[in-house]
């Protein structure tokens, strides 16, 4: 329990750090640097590889879901949010949890 | 819209086993719903601590720029320089969005006190949002838990698929996808930061390639 808080606490310092960098360089910094587009496409390509590992390998609760039930809800959130909505996130969202939310009822009533 | 994210992340943090306060501390302490994802999951891999630390990090870089471009805004001779400091804190996607927009119209002086009000109401929203879906999570049948939990990742494909606009984003988004799901295979514990570097550099590469001929 103590070690949870501890890695808490050294995650919430390490989201920190940029935030504290950022105030004191503000204003120096090249934003057309190497070193930023490089990052920039670290922070892109991390975030995009964690959403894909959950969705087509996921751990815990979602791992209830087979690969064709989570690949159908993702179809109906992303048909929800750029097709049948102007972008709404929240239309979208809600599209994908009840799509899969039916699909299970279905797999359990057949 | 930030509601639903956080919903699903306590669904998630409830379904991995995380205690409820921890969960609800992270939304102010981390304040960034990637980090917060990358907490909890890495939690669930126990993963090392310096994995976990480094995969946050990476995560969170997007703060530097983010935070580069909005404090000459509100910088003020009226504000003592440590307030600056704290309002870093407050930062996030969506209060940076909106500070975008809203500031052409407020003096200068004005600013910083807006940004305060507005995130840490974000903030409160965000933490309630959190307690809301851990409690709900337990409540409700499994089916139905399982969509709250499929709200997080849903939330951040629809957020980064809408949000692309430039070429280095989408490049990385698509190494970052192909490299996350290998490296989960090849070494769990290591997968976010290892994808993170490999998807990353192997985009930066592509791209810095196509200037050069381009």
């Amino acid at each position: 329990m103590a070690e949870l808080w501890l890695l808490l606490a050294a995650c919430a310092l390490a989201t920190y750090f940029w935030r504290w960098l950022g105030v004191l360089i503000s204003g120096r910094l090249d934003g057309e640097s190497e070193a930023f587009a490089w990052v920039t496409c670290v922070a892109y390509a991390m975030i995009a590889g964690l959403v894909a590992r959950i969705l087509v390998l996921p751990t815990g609760a979602l791992a209830e879901a087979s690969l064709l039930e989570r690949a159908s809800g993702s179809a109906a959130a992303l048909v929800a949010y750029f097709w049948l909505t102007r972008r709404n996130l929240f239309a979208g969202v809600a599209a994908g949890a009840i799509a899969i939310w039916l699909l299970k009822l279905a797999a359990l009533q057949s | 819209m930030l509601i639903a994210g956080y919903l699903g992340f306590g669904a998630l943090a409830a379904a991995q086993g995380i205690p409820l306060w921890v969960a609800v501390a992270s939304t102010a302490a981390i304040w960034a719903l990637p980090g917060q994802l990358i907490f909890v999951e890495m939690h669930a891999l126990a993963a090392p601590l310096l994995a976990t630390v480094l995969a946050v990090m990476l995560s969170s870089a997007r703060f530097l720029p983010m935070t580069l471009m909005l404090m000459p805004e509100m910088r003020d001779p009226r504000h003592r320089a440590w307030t600056y400091y704290v309002v870093a804190q407050l930062l996030s996607l969506s209060g940076w969005t909106m500070a975008v927009a809203r500031f052409p119209d407020l003096p200068r002086r004005e600013r910083l006190g807006w940004f305060y009000g507005f995130t840490l109401v974000l903030m409160g929203a965000s933490a309630l949002s959190s307690a809301a879906g851990y409690l709900g999570a337990d409540r409700l049948t499994a089916e139905a838990r399982l969509g709250l939990v499929f709200m997080a990742p849903m939330y951040y494909l629809l957020i980064l698929l809408g949000g692309v606009r430039e070429r280095s984003a989408a490049l990385g988004l698509a190494c970052g996808a192909i490299a996350g799901p290998l490296a989960y295979l090849a070494t769990p514990a290591w997968s976010v930061v290892a994808g993170g570097l490999g998807g990353g550099t192997l985009a930066y590469l592509i791209l810095r390639q196509a200037r050069r001929h381009g």
